[in-house]
């Protein structure tokens, strides 16, 4: 016996979720098994399409105009440009999302000052943009030093933004340690919880408010870093709002990231009711073949071999950062099923001299047909019940292109619908 | 065929060499708390602190990176460093294992930093030390108060006695105390015939399925304390499910899994007992058992704890045959199918809103009772979310952690009042504890259900 779907996804990223949803919103029976969390809570919670060409232009203003330019093995050309649209309405449906009511780039100011061109940010992001005209004034914290705002509000005036910004840092209200977690910000914010300000204590809400109107001169936003309330956020940011006076908004952060962590948490509840099922915690391990067709795989569970079976299977275990794609000095492999990875036979071609150059191993990643799936070294299908999505493929380098998010929502999509199909 | 990253073959050092990954060996023989596993795999992402409920509402601890990795390269870098106390604050709910893409094994290193600082640095006169270890040993009062169960529930939860106890000792008065059954699993289970009436039961379950009557179908339970003690329906319910599915059910000498000795990090207290636990279910291992536990706790113990933390023979054998109970159906049983064909009525045709334990999150376990209950006809199960219940075994009994413990758990409480039933349900005997002293809900077992829906 084994615990048996139609549909079994392998990774519980942003490809992973995007695939499993797809598949059973067309009616199959899914379930998806995750090792460790996603990359999404080292990522900005951004979700981007296209931010600059392989060739390093941009910023990018239409993304999908762009995409038909890629060249032919790039995952956006294996899908084709209108599912990438499609898959986006899917993920626009499920998340609180902004930016779909036009094709262009928005561009979203980082914590580092710089602007990135993006396609689809949070709405607690969605006051700060940099096409807006409006004053910003950039709050900081003192404890965060991933965040020093007057450094931050300094690079995007150097960047030429359309307004005045200004940076202060101030000190959280209470007495919280120096190097507190993100999630204690974003506890005694989502519960307005009690701090103790000069002997009184108040709720952190209004004592933030407080310190930020000393600071305050008449802009009409202010941006904090990313910690304003996980489960509450957009209570917390209107309360604020209505204190303060302004618009505000969350600046995203580098890892650990809260934006990333709701983004997740926000796609699992929409996995939840489309009544998939899904376990984190342990890897897939190994599996059974008959010829070229899957038939178990095993989740491994401090020595036990856990059997699961599925008719389909989708591989979404991430690139180097998620564990899907390995190498040592010999080889760059998948260590899952093993499947092929095109990788120059001498280790000093993977990389380029220059920190900066055009990195072979950026875009390290499986092969696969236009059904996504994985390809040999001799273009057969590896399996016929296989697919790949995210960042486990190759042919493109997220963080040059600034595709990450994009690629992995796109290409989960048709892992998913494809699946979903095939099981029938 | 394949070597993907599986936990147990993995040289924390070097991740993802395929190495044999050696336990740490902790005690007796060594003394000398060797915290570099892991150590050197933290790239410093913090993700880890995410998921710290502590973290989350103690301005004073520090998080999981801080006790694990950073506190090893501290004793590094400066000979005369000690153990930073703050590690008593962490609740060992070992939510940060799941977090960690390096594989950092970050309770291992917890637990064992708790251990050396107890040893090490804790005053053994101290009170918070003798109340650790009273509520760590909570099978010795629970085997004491079992004995007069009527006397022992009046005297926990009497008035002046608690006001002592938490002015003296440290326990918070706030709580009521579990209460002890009349009757403990382990006297029913001899009164009913022990294995043999297991054994003939099966057998007349596999006769019914059409199976050999002598099938080999046979699991050993671990009950821990608490299902023995003071939820012995919880263990009946599990006798009969099993049973039901034909396996014949066996109940070997046990001790406490050790969880909350861990937590207190009384190392010698959980190793002692482990021995005992180990030597037992590794002798029916050899003869094809598989150990199952109801709490996840327990199965948590067995399954990664002990490798982690001790060195004994058959424990790797013992880890790897342990599975928590419905987990095994859903392996080895049609389960799900089952479900579906029948229904619930009467006293659990409820409306359930169930929390999954930290510990059953660990084993990939959190999901389970709703996808399988959620096809069940007569009853309603919603999940209250992720977050954790707040009282970690012994953590939220402390009278200075009791205020904190109630605060990491008000997110489930809330979850729990904006859930449509007004029953709760959780796999363990904790989390129930605080699920019903939040919200004041009656808390249900999965196999109770299980029972009322399959066994009729
Ligand atoms: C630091 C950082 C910043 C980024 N910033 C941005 C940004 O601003 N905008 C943007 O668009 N993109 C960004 N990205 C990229 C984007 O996050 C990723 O491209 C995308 O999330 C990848 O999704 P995925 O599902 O393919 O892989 P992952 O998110 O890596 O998920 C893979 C999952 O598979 C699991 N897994 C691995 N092996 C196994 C196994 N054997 N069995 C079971 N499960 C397994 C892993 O535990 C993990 O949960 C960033 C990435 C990083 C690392
Ligand atoms: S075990 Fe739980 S309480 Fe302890 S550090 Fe890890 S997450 Fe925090
Ligand atoms: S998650 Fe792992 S790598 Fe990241 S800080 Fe924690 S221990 Fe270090």
């Amino acid at each position: 016996m084994a615990i048996n779907s139609d549909v079994l996804v392998i990774g519980g990223g942003l490809a992973g979720l995007t695939s499993a949803l797809k598949a059973a919103r067309e009616g199959a029976d899914v379930r998806l098994v995750s090792y460790k969390q996603s990359s999404l809570r080292h990522a900005s919670g951004l979700v981007d399409l296209l931010g600059y060409t392989p060739d390093g232009e941009g910023p990018v203003t239409d993304p999908y105009a762009a995409m038909a330019d890629l060249h032919d093995a790039h995952p956006y050309q294996t899908v084709g440009v209108e599912t990438v649209r499609e898959s986006m309405s899917m993920f626009d449906e499920v998340t609180d999302y902004r930016g779909d009511h036009t094709d262009t780039n928005a561009l979203v100011p980082t914590h580092g000052g710089t602007v990135k061109p993006t396609a689809r940010y949070p709405t607690g992001a969605a006051a700060g943009l940099a096409s807006d005209d409006r004053d910003v004034l950039l709050v900081g914290i003192e404890a965060m030093v991933d965040f020093d705002a007057p450094h931050a509000a300094a690079h995007l005036e150097a960047a030429g933004v359309p307004f005045d910004v200004r940076g202060e840092t101030i000190k959280f209200p209470g007495d919280l340690q120096a190097d507190a977690k993100i999630t204690r910000y974003a506890k005694l914010l989502d519960n307005n919880g009690e701090v103790a300000v000069r002997g009184r204590k108040k709720g952190a809400r209004d004592a933030l408010a407080e310190r930020v109107n000393t600071v305050r001169e008449n802009e009409a936003r202010v941006g904090f870093p990313a910690i304003l309330g996980d489960a509450h956020t957009d209570g917390v940011r209107a309360a604020l709002e209505e204190k303060i006076g302004a618009d505000v908004f969350e600046v995203p952060m580098g890892p650990p990231s809260l934006p990333g962590l709701r983004l997740e948490d926000a796609l699992f509840e929409a996995l939840d009711e489309s009544g998939a099922s899904f376990e984190t915690g342990n890897p897939v391990v190994d599996f059974d073949a008959d010829g070229d067709t899957i038939e178990t795989v095993y989740i491994e569970k401090n020595g036990a071999r856990i059997p699961n079976s599925a008719d389909q299977y989708v591989l979404a275990t991430g690139g180097l950062v998620g564990k899907g794609i390995e190498s040592d000095r010999e080889s760059v492999k998948e260590p899952v099923f093993d499947c092929h990875i095109e990788h120059g036979e001498d280790r000093y071609d993977w990389f380029d001299g220059d920190v900066f150059g055009d990195h072979a191993f950026a875009s390290f990643g499986v092969e696969t047909d236009e059904t996504l799936r994985p390809l040999t070294a001799d273009d057969a299908v590896e399996f016929e019940n296989l697919r790949a999505a995210g960042s486990v493929l190759g042919g493109y380098d997220f963080a040059a292109e600034k595709s990450g998010s994009g690629v992995s929502i796109a290409t989960g999509y048709v892992a998913g619908e494809n699946a979903a199909a095939e099981a029938r | 065929m394949s070597d993907a990253q599986s936990p147990t073959d993995f040289d924390p050092v070097e991740p993802n060499t395929g190495h044999d990954f050696e336990p740490v060996d902790v005690f007796p023989d060594s003394n000398d708390f060797d915290l570099r596993p892991g150590a050197d795999s933290c790239f410093k992402c913090s993700v880890c602190d995410t998921n710290c409920p502590v973290a989350e509402v103690d301005d004073d601890f520090p998080g999981p990176k801080f006790q694990g990795p950073e506190q090893w390269r501290l004793k590094q870098t400066d000979d005369d460093y000690e153990i930073d106390d703050s590690v008593m604050s962490c609740s060992n709910c070992m939510r940060c294992d799941n977090a960690c893409p390096s594989g950092v094994p970050l309770s291992q290193m917890h637990n064992t930093a708790r251990g050396e600082y107890v040893e090490e640095q804790m005053d053994k006169l101290s009170i918070e030390y003798v109340r650790n270890r009273i509520l760590a040993n909570y099978r010795t009062s629970a085997t004491i108060a079992s004995k007069v169960p009527g006397l022992a529930n009046w005297g926990m939860n009497f008035g002046p006695a608690r006001w002592l106890m938490e002015k003296t000792l440290g326990v918070t008065k706030e709580r009521e105390f579990p209460e002890f059954a009349s009757e403990t699993f382990r006297e029913w289970w001899t009164a009913r015939g022990g294995a043999d009436a297991s054994r003939r039961n099966a057998q007349e379950s596999r006769e019914r399925m059409g199976l050999d009557r002598n099938a080999d179908k046979k699991v050993a339970y671990f009950h821990g304390c608490y299902s023995n003690y003071n939820s012995p329906n919880v263990g009946q319910a599990m006798v009969r499910v099993f049973e039901h599915y034909g396996y014949e059910v066996v109940a070997p000498e046990q001790k406490c899994s050790g969880t909350p000795m861990f937590a207190n990090g009384m190392l010698k207290d959980a190793r002692r007992h482990a021995e005992v636990n180990v030597s037992s279910m590794s002798d029916l291992v050899d003869q094809g058992y598989d150990a199952i536990a109801s709490c996840t706790s327990c199965s948590m113990a067995l399954r990664q704890e002990y490798p982690e933390l001790f060195d004994i023979e058959g424990i790797e054998k013992v880890a790897s045959n342990t599975f928590e109970s419905l987990e095994y159906l859903r392996i080895h049983e049609d389960i799900q199918e089952d479900i579906q064909e029948t229904d619930v009525s009467g006293e659990l045709a409820e409306e359930f809103a169930y929390h999954a334990p930290c510990h059953a999150r660990n084993q990939g376990l959190e999901r389970q009772s709703v996808e399988l209950f959620r096809d069940l006809d007569g009853v309603g199960i919603e999940d209250v979310g992720e977050s954790c219940s707040g009282i970690s075994g012994t953590y939220g009994w402390k009278e200075e952690k009791y205020e904190k413990s109630m605060e990491i758990g008000e997110e489930m409480f809330e979850h729990m009042e904006h859930a449509e039933g007004d029953v709760g349900m959780t796999e363990c005997p904790t989390c129930a504890s605080q699920m019903e002293h939040g919200t004041g809900y009656e808390i249900r077992h999965p196999l109770e259900l299980l029972e009322a829906a399959l066994v009729k």
